[in-house]
This record gives C-alpha cells, sequence and structure tokens, in this order.
C-alpha cells in the first residue's frame, strides 16, 4: 500500500458504488463523486488505516456559468503518513445547498466561509457560516465569473458626510480588456500538407 | 455576598501594532483571561485571484509577490512550478539552482522578520535593530538580480528571469561566511532570556492531533513534533540534491517554534552555500521560444525571435486545459496553487492556498484560556502576514 495505483484500486474497491471515476495525473489522485457521498468518503480516507488522509488542505469551487450544474467543488487533502494528495471534487447546481466538513475536519471551517464569501454557494450544518475576506455588508460574489472585475461599488471618504460612504463605481475610463488571442494558426493548406507528411511518415 | 460580574469585549485592532498587520480580534475577556477570540480579517482583500483569472500567465507573476511581501520568490515559485508541471517544460539546471537559493534567502528574510517582531512583541527591542540590518543586506541581493527590494518578478515558467549579475555570488557567498555568528548573537540575546522565556514557554501550545486538524503546515505543524517539510518529502527542483536538516520541536509551544525557525535559518545558510557551490555556468530560462522571451540581441537578427518576443508579450503563451495543484514548503508552511487552464493564455482559475489562513482560524484554539497580554506572543509565533491571509 505505497503507490497511488495502489491507493487508487483500494479506493474503486471499497467505496465503488460511490466513487464515479478516479485518474492519477501529476502525481495526484483525481477523485469525482456525487454530492450526497461526500461525508462518507471523507470520512473513510480519513480513518482508513490505509489512506490516513489527516489533513484538508483547501477547499475551493469553480465557476462554469454556462453549464445547468454550475459550480464544481473541489476539496483537496493531504496524507502525511503515506505522503498522498487527492483531489476531490463535484459537481452542483447555482442554489444547492452541500453539507459540510468542519465536523470531520476543524480546519475546514474558514475555507467553508471563503467559497460562501466568494461563490455564494451554501453549507449545511455550518456552525458560523459569515462572509469572511469581503467588506462589512458587502453584496454579491466576486469570484463568480458573471461578477465585473472592477465590481460594482467603490468606497471614500465624504467630507461633506464626515463618514466612509460606498457608491457605485465611476471608472474615467472603461476597463479595457484587449482580445490579443489569435486564432491564425497558419494557413490552412499549409497545416493539411504537415499532417499529410506526419501520416506518411 | 457574591460579585456580579460581566465579561469584557474588546476591539483589537485593526490598526494595531501588534496585530501584525491588519487584523481586527473581538476578544471576549474575563478579567485578564481571553475567554473567546473572533477574528475579522479581510481589511488588506485585493481579489488577487480575480485579477489573475484576467491576467496572462506572465503577466499573473507580480501578483505571487504581493501574497506573502516579507518571501516573495517563494510564492512566485509554486506558481512557475504548476505550469512547468503541465506544459511539461526542462528547467536548466543552473535556474533551479538560483531558484533554490534565492528561496532560501527568502526564508532567513521571513524568519528574520518574525522573530525579531515577535520578540519586539514581547519587550525586547534591540533583536529586531539586529535583524533588520542583515534584512537590508538580503533585500541588496533581490534588488541586485530583480531591480527589487521586495516585488521581485523574478521566476518564470522555465527559469528565471536574468543572470545573476557580475559579483553577486561572491557576495551572497561572503554574507553566508558571516550570517551564522549573527543568529548567535540573535540567540545570545533571545534564547536563554529569562523574560523571553517566561513570555513563551507554555504558551500557544498545539498538540500533534491538533496541529493536522487545524491544517497546519511548516513550522507549526514541526513545532509540534511532525516531521513533515515538502522539500523533503516531496521534493521539488532540486532539493534532492542538497543536504539539509529539518529541525523538529517537541512541545508545540511557542518557543519550540522560536528555536524552529532559528534553526531553519541556519540550514538555509547551508543550503545557499551549497547552491553557490554546485552551481554550473549555463542557461538560466527554458530554450524553447514559445515560453522564453528571446534576449535583446537575437530581437535586433532574427525574425522568429522577434515573432516571438511580440506573441509573448501581448498575447502570451498559452497552457493547455488541465488541472493541477502545486506546493512548494513556503517560510510560513505550505503554500499551494490550484490551478485550472483551459488553453487559452490566461489561467481560468487559480486557487491560492495560504499557509496563514490556516494558521490564523485557530487563534480562538490557541488563545482560549491564556491572559490578553499573551495574544501579541501567540500572534507573532503564528507568522502571519495579512497579504497572504487576506489575498
Amino acid at each position: 500500500m505505497n503507490t497511488l495505483q495502489d491507493l487508487e484500486k483500494k479506493i474503486n474497491s471499497e467505496l465503488n458504488t460511490k466513487i464515479k471515476s478516479t485518474l492519477i495525473k501529476h502525481n495526484q489522485l483525481y477523485i469525482q463523486i456525487e454530492k450526497e457521498d461526500l461525508i462518507d468518503v471523507t470520512l473513510f480516507i480519513k480513518t482508513n488505516k490505509g489512506t490516513k488522509f489527516r489533513q484538508i488542505i483547501d477547499i475551493t469551487a469553480v465557476d462554469y456559468p454556462e453549464n445547468t450544474k454550475r459550480f464544481k467543488i473541489v476539496y483537496l487533502f493531504l496524507s502525511h503518513e503515506y505522503n498522498q494528495r487527492i483531489i476531490l471534487s463535484y459537481l452542483i447546481g447555482e442554489h444547492e445547498v452541500i453539507p459540510s466538513l468542519t465536523s470531520i475536519y476543524p480546519g475546514a471551517n474558514w475555507m467553508e466561509r471563503e467559497v460562501f464569501d466568494m461563490y455564494g454557494v451554501n453549507f449545511k450544518d455550518h456552525p458560523d457560516l459569515r462572509r469572511i475576506l469581503t467588506d462589512y455588508n458587502f453584496e454579491g460574489h466576486p469570484l463568480r465569473k458573471d461578477f465585473p472585475l472592477t465590481g460594482y461599488t467603490e468606497v471614500r471618504y465624504s467630507e461633506d458626510q464626515k463618514k466612509v460612504i460606498s457608491e457605485p463605481v465611476k471608472l474615467e475610463q472603461n476597463y479595457r480588456n484587449f482580445d490579443y488571442e489569435s486564432p491564425w494558426e497558419g494557413t490552412k493548406y499549409i497545416k493539411e500538407e504537415l499532417e499529410n507528411n506526419d501520416k506518411k511518415n | 455576598m457574591t460579585k456580579k460580574t460581566k465579561n469584557l469585549n474588546l476591539n483589537f485592532g485593526p490598526q494595531h501594532p501588534a496585530a501584525h498587520g491588519v487584523l481586527r480580534l473581538i476578544l471576549e475577556l474575563d478579567g485578564e483571561v481571553v475567554e473567546k477570540a473572533d477574528p475579522h480579517i479581510g481589511f488588506l482583500h485585493r481579489g488577487t485571484e480575480k485579477l489573475i483569472e484576467n491576467k496572462t500567465y506572465m503577466q499573473a507573476v507580480p501578483y505571487f509577490d504581493r501574497l506573502d511581501y516579507v518571501a516573495p520568490m517563494n510564492q512566485e515559485h509554486a506558481f512557475a512550478l504548476a505550469i512547468e508541471r503541465i506544459l511539461n517544460i526542462e528547467v536548466p539546471i543552473r535556474a533551479k539552482y538560483i531558484r533554490v537559493m534565492f528561496c532560501e534567502i527568502g526564508r532567513i528574510l521571513s524568519h528574520l522578520l518574525n522573530i525579531t517582531t515577535q520578540a519586539l512583541d514581547v519587550g525586547a527591542l534591540t533583536p529586531s535593530l539586529w535583524g533588520f540590518e542583515e534584512r537590508e543586506t538580503l533585500m541588496t541581493f533581490y534588488e541586485r538580480v530583480s531591480g527589487s527590494r521586495l516585488h521581485a518578478n523574478y521566476f518564470r515558467a522555465g527559469g528565471v528571469h536574468q543572470d545573476l549579475p557580475l559579483g553577486l555570488a561572491e557576495d551572497i557567498y561572503k554574507f553566508c561566511e558571516k550570517f551564522p555568528k549573527i543568529i548567535n548573537d540573535l540567540e545570545s540575546l533571545l534564547t536563554d532570556n529569562r523574560i523571553f522565556k517566561q513570555r513563551n514557554v507554555d504558551i500557544g501550545i498545539v498538540t500533534k492531533d491538533d496541529a493536522l486538524d487545524y491544517s497546519f503546515s511548516g513550522v507549526m505543524i514541526r513545532g509540534s513534533g511532525v516531521p513533515w517539510d515538502l522539500r523533503k518529502s516531496q521534493p521539488y527542483d532540486c532539493y534532492e540534491e542538497l543536504e539539509f536538516k529539518i529541525p523538529v520541536g517537541k512541545n508545540g509551544d511557542c518557543y519550540d517554534r522560536y528555536l524552529c525557525r532559528i534553526e531553519e535559518m541556519k540550514e538555509s545558510t547551508q543550503i545557499i552555500k551549497q547552491c553557490l557551490a554546485k552551481m554550473t555556468s549555463g542557461p538560466i530560462k527554458s530554450l524553447n521560444g514559445k515560453i522564453s522571451p528571446p534576449s535583446k540581441k537575437d530581437i535586433k537578427q532574427s525574425m522568429e525571435a522577434l515573432i516571438h518576443h511580440f506573441k509573448l508579450f501581448t498575447e502570451g503563451y498559452r497552457v493547455i486545459s488541465d488541472e493541477i495543484y502545486t506546493s512548494v514548503e513556503a517560510p510560513k508552511g505550505e503554500f499551494g496553487v490550484y490551478l485550472i487552464s483551459d488553453g487559452s493564455s490566461k489561467p481560468y482559475k487559480c486557487k491560492i492556498r495560504a499557509p496563514g489562513f490556516s494558521h490564523l482560524q485557530s487563534i480562538d484554539y490557541l488563545i482560549k484560556g491564556h491572559m490578553l497580554a499573551d495574544v501579541p506572543a501567540v500572534l507573532g509565533s503564528l507568522d502571519i502576514v495579512f497579504g497572504e491571509v487576506d489575498r
């Protein structure tokens, strides 16, 4: 029980109904599951003698606004004992509530708060689900792809009202995002010729 | 007759010299004993991850300097490694040694700042004066190699930006020769100092299990007796070829963590010396023209180099669609980058895993039951820098 291949086999055989797919890449094990199986799978990899993933490294989400299951929730685990890493992920829709890992890994507390703050994903049974990084009274979830880079409001000290006020962003010059990406990959006939040459060789 | 007492809520920070930045702690005090601590963070939140999604891979590097701004190059390292692993770029051996050398300089920079300010927090002024003099020397090395004392922007995917200027290697070697004596001087002020020990021994104890549960890494986990260092366990760049020891603490209190940091500085000095000895001449960045910009001379003479230069600094290089987590042993713990690329020249998602974030969330557990005066001592030994906690 040492290599990632062994770990992959073990997880697939002992949790086979709960695992959607596994993949070994970049010396890490990527596992896809369903939302409902999260607690079972994490409890297994944390407590099993042959895995011992005692530490949660990070929790994050990835936003794919064009998909119906919009968010991919990603968990990174580390096993000190076997020196292995697991990347666990599953897909959820925009308004779905997901289980919290704080009872299994106390260190997950702030990580889940951050996901809630940045993506607006709600966690069930989280002891203290407040915003964490953004300002007091902030609205919106900044890391969603449909949140503009410049944001909606800006804060300044108002000399008239003698206090800090927030108002809609006013830019002297619009944020310019030039598209430098060139679709040009060489003319078609050269490409075809190259491909043909490849086939011949 | 019983006296009625009420717990006092105290607002510590966000502008407080012992808060090491912009930390706001809401402390619930029973007399002088802390009952509960609720940290409010995010006062330095700049949306680094969002900004990185809107920049090309090369433009994203400077954001990593601004995370943990006392050891900038260590962070760049994690990002460079992520791109290199996705694209399978071969890094020249000289570049590896240069990068490791500057990472260790960063480690000394960070530990010097931490040890001396921790001493300052518990009442010793002199260490910070002595330590900052050395930090200034080290930052001059940063400046000579990258043009900037702090925000270096020096590491690239595939190597480093420029070769060492003439004479720098000799000066770094001279520094390594005299630095152990300076550590000894610092130690003579602190290690056996009665007041320093009274303020740190048995304060902020972390047990092995709790260190694992709270996702600690770096000195915070080694101080509690877990021999875990990514430079040894998951070596990157050329750490495999270097000889160094990993100091491990016993009691997991602030004093043990201080001792670990002192020992780590000594080891880092040895690593720098080994790097200088093993460094051979050769290229300092990948020779692949699609990744590394050409030299000024080539641009003047070669059409292809000119096109490469233009494409690299407008569109940037593209990174094939992939997903990866890379981590390095930064001075404060495991610093990681979780990168998702989508085949374009900008990252689709770049999550930054900052060690300080996990460390700070345990503050309630660490200082519950301690006196108010111990709060700065514990905060100091957590080694918090708000650039990386708030991102």
